[in-house]
């Protein structure tokens, strides 16, 4: 009783633990909120939920390549898509119609580790040449492999099923799988579960199982030996390469577990989807991520998920239903003329928004950097660089009055 | 057979020669000073036994092994550590994990742990300050972090770079003390400094090195007492 006690005091000033706390919890209870607001009928907001479980991987997986090891990696997407095919190519038909003519059925569990397998080789294969060199190199070459993946899956032809890409991929199963009241059903246990679009509950439950082991792999990661010598590569390598570390293959590991986290959300995605194509991996995707790590907090797990979680709020929801609430908006205050298009050029407000879209992306992401250059939540060494707080101010206990 | 014997080495950048065909060795249990001005080669010598750079010719052994071309990673993990010039402190990272990356190639946690209390014991000022970022220590105590840093790898050989750069006198005073004090307990030190005449002071030997080339030796006491000596780096 007294240890919960201690631990629970020990961790109520510490904004991480808080950060962790709520948002497992708000995981935990999102469906049944959601459920409950909508009467019902809120599977397709609880899928894009899910979805957005996707980015939250990538976030935490870059946070590992440009927070702790400072790598800056702008084609992180690549890996993503390397992930996705390798799944649809041992998980579906597809291998049948190549020269190969033999289709392969993986399991799911086993595609899912050759699809971040694989991402991971790529990783390796790109890194070693790139990051024996200095810092801005890597940048420049992951931007080029960034662009030229998905234009090699839309060109091989008869191997990536080209522009329409590669469907009925095997969709994720586990051997078992509760089922019960929270979603309307009795409880029991379902054998041979499979999770597809008619039960998207279980797969927002199974991403989040999927984000909390990830988070714990990495989280330690970052407190061993490995992780102090990211940081300190990342803060001085020719100092860390006179301690002892071998700065090649410490930045190289960072790079491929980084590519790794990303193929296994790739191939966990495909696979839900039940679908890829080379539509999904633009530079588009990789700058989200990299906006949602820096965002959040460089180098701090639960920053980078807190930024996965405003950046995929605003650009999946907010603005996607922003001309609707604005024309709701504009009629609701009696301007009706706001929503008709007009010949002077004046489309209707809804238009207008839909068309900024990303101007108010840009400006919110603008507006958030500006009231918080930190991130939303730093990690606490940026926090005292940032603020000029003395670090004492933060151990010291408060004095009391006298 | 000394520890470590460096002979003949030329170091250039590029095509800019910094040192040339020095010749030095330093040997168990001794402090030997490096000094020259400016721009002599001191830190050019260091970072090449580091194997930071690597000479054109020339060898350099450790304990009998040509080291010459080997990877940094490995000449530390052979017990060559060095205390580079300006600290290089991980600026971001707290006191207690600077020390902890200085023991980055050993393994054993119970020795780690005994050399960690060895540093807290030579440095106190670092055991209060242990989870204060490094990049917000004052300058003495980042000299402090960065040689209990040094330490922490348990040296066969330390090198220092300019330890009293930027100190006020009686900090000074301090460094060199415990640069005895690490010397006493069997640890050789390779002392490159500024301040010849502390460093003569404490050095058992020394080299002075003048536009990259070695033009005199002996004993701290002959080279302190020595003309030119004087009036070259002890402006008397
Ligand atoms: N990276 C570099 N590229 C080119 N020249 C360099 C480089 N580093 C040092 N030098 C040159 O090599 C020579 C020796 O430099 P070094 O740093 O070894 O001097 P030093 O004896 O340590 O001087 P100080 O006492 O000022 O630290 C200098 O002329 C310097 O300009
Ligand atoms: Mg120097």
């Amino acid at each position: 009783m007294t240890t919960v006690r201690n631990f629970v005091r020990s961790n109520v000033r510490n904004p991480n633990a808080i950060a962790y706390f709520l948002m497992a919890v708000g995981a935990l209870f999102f469906p049944a909120v959601v459920q409950f607001a909508t009467g019902g009928s809120g599977d397709y907001l609880v899928g894009l939920a899910a979805d957005g479980g996707i980015y939250m991987l990538m976030a935490i997986g870059l946070n590992v390549v440009v927070g702790f090891a400072g790598l800056l990696d702008l084609g992180y997407a690549a890996f993503f898509a390397i992930g996705s095919y390798t799944y649809a190519l041992v998980a579906s038909n597809h291998l049948g119609v190549t020269p190969i003519g033999h289709s392969l059925h993986v399991p799911f569990w086993i595609a899912l580790f050759i699809g971040m397998f694989v991402a991971a080789t790529a990783g390796a294969l790109l890194g070693a040449p790139t990051l024996r060199l200095r810092g801005d190199y890597l940048a420049i070459v992951t931007l080029g492999f960034g662009e030229i993946v998905p234009r090699v899956f839309r060109n091989a032809g008869i191997w990536t099923g080209g522009v329409p890409g590669i469907s009925a991929l095997d969709v994720p199963t586990l051997p078992g799988w509760v089922q019960g009241p929270w979603i309307g059903q009795d409880f029991g246990w379902v054998p041979d579960f499979r999770f597809t679009s008619a039960n998207l509950t279980a797969y927002y439950m199974l991403m989040i199982i999927l984000i909390a082991f990830v988070v714990i792999l990495v989280h330690n990661l970052y407190n061993s030996r490995l992780g102090r010598a990211w940081m300190a590569v990342r803060e001085d390598e020719t100092a860390a390469a006179a301690s002892g570390v071998n700065t090649v293959s410490v930045k190289l590991l960072a790079f491929s577990i980084g590519a790794a986290t990303s193929g296994f959300a790739g191939a966990f995605y495909g696979a839900k989807l039940s679908y890829v194509s080379s539509e999904n991996f633009g530079f588009i995707v990789s700058v989200t991520v990299l906006a949602m790590v820096v965002l959040g907090g460089m180098g701090n797990i639960p920053g980078a998920m807190l930024g996965a979680i405003v950046l995929y709020f605003i650009l999946f929801w907010l603005l996607p239903n922003a001309p609707g609430q604005m024309q709701g908006l504009a009629s609701s205050l009696g301007l009706d003329w706001l929503n008709q298009s007009n010949p002077n050029g004046w489309p209707g407000i809804g238009e207008v928004v839909s068309r900024s879209k990303y101007v108010i992306f840009g400006l919110i992401l603008v507006g958030i950097m500006l009231l918080r250059p930190q991130g939303l939540l730093p990690s606490q060494i940026r926090k005292q660089e940032l603020t000029h707080e003395e670090p004492e101010a933060l151990a010291a206990p408060r004095q009391l009055q006298a | 057979m000394s520890l470590l014997e460096v002979s003949g080495i030329d170091v250039f950048y590029g095509r800019v020669q910094a040192v040339r065909s020095a010749t030095l060795e330093v040997d168990t249990g001794e402090v030997v000073a490096l000094i020259g001005s400016n721009g002599a080669g001191k830190t050019t010598t260091l970072r090449t036994i580091s194997g930071l750079l690597h000479p054109l010719r020339g060898t350099i052994k450790f304990n009998g092994l040509d080291i010459t071309r080997i990877e940094p990673q490995k000449i530390v993990g052979l017990g060559v550590c060095q205390s580079p010039e300006g600290r290089r402190l991980f600026t971001r990272m707290s006191v207690l994990d600077n020390l902890r990356m200085g023991a980055y190639t050993r393994s054993s946690r119970a020795d780690i742990k005994t050399d960690m209390d060895r540093v807290f014991e030579l440095f106190p000022r670092l055991k209060e300050r242990m989870n204060q970022i490094a990049g917000t220590l004052s300058g003495g105590e980042q000299q402090m972090c960065a040689m209990g840093r040094a330490l922490m790898a348990r040296p066969k050989l330390l090198m220092l770079d300019e330890p009293s750069l930027g100190l006020s006198p009686i900090l000074v005073e301090t460094i060199f003390s415990i640069v005895r004090e690490i010397n006493a307990t069997g640890t050789p030190v390779l002392l490159v400094e500024q301040n010849a005449n502390k460093a003569l002071d404490v050095a058992h030997r020394g080299y002075v090195l003048e536009t990259g080339s070695i033009v005199k030796t002996g004993s701290g006491k002959e080279l302190l007492a020595s003309a030119d000596v004087q009036k070259a780096y002890l402006g008397m």
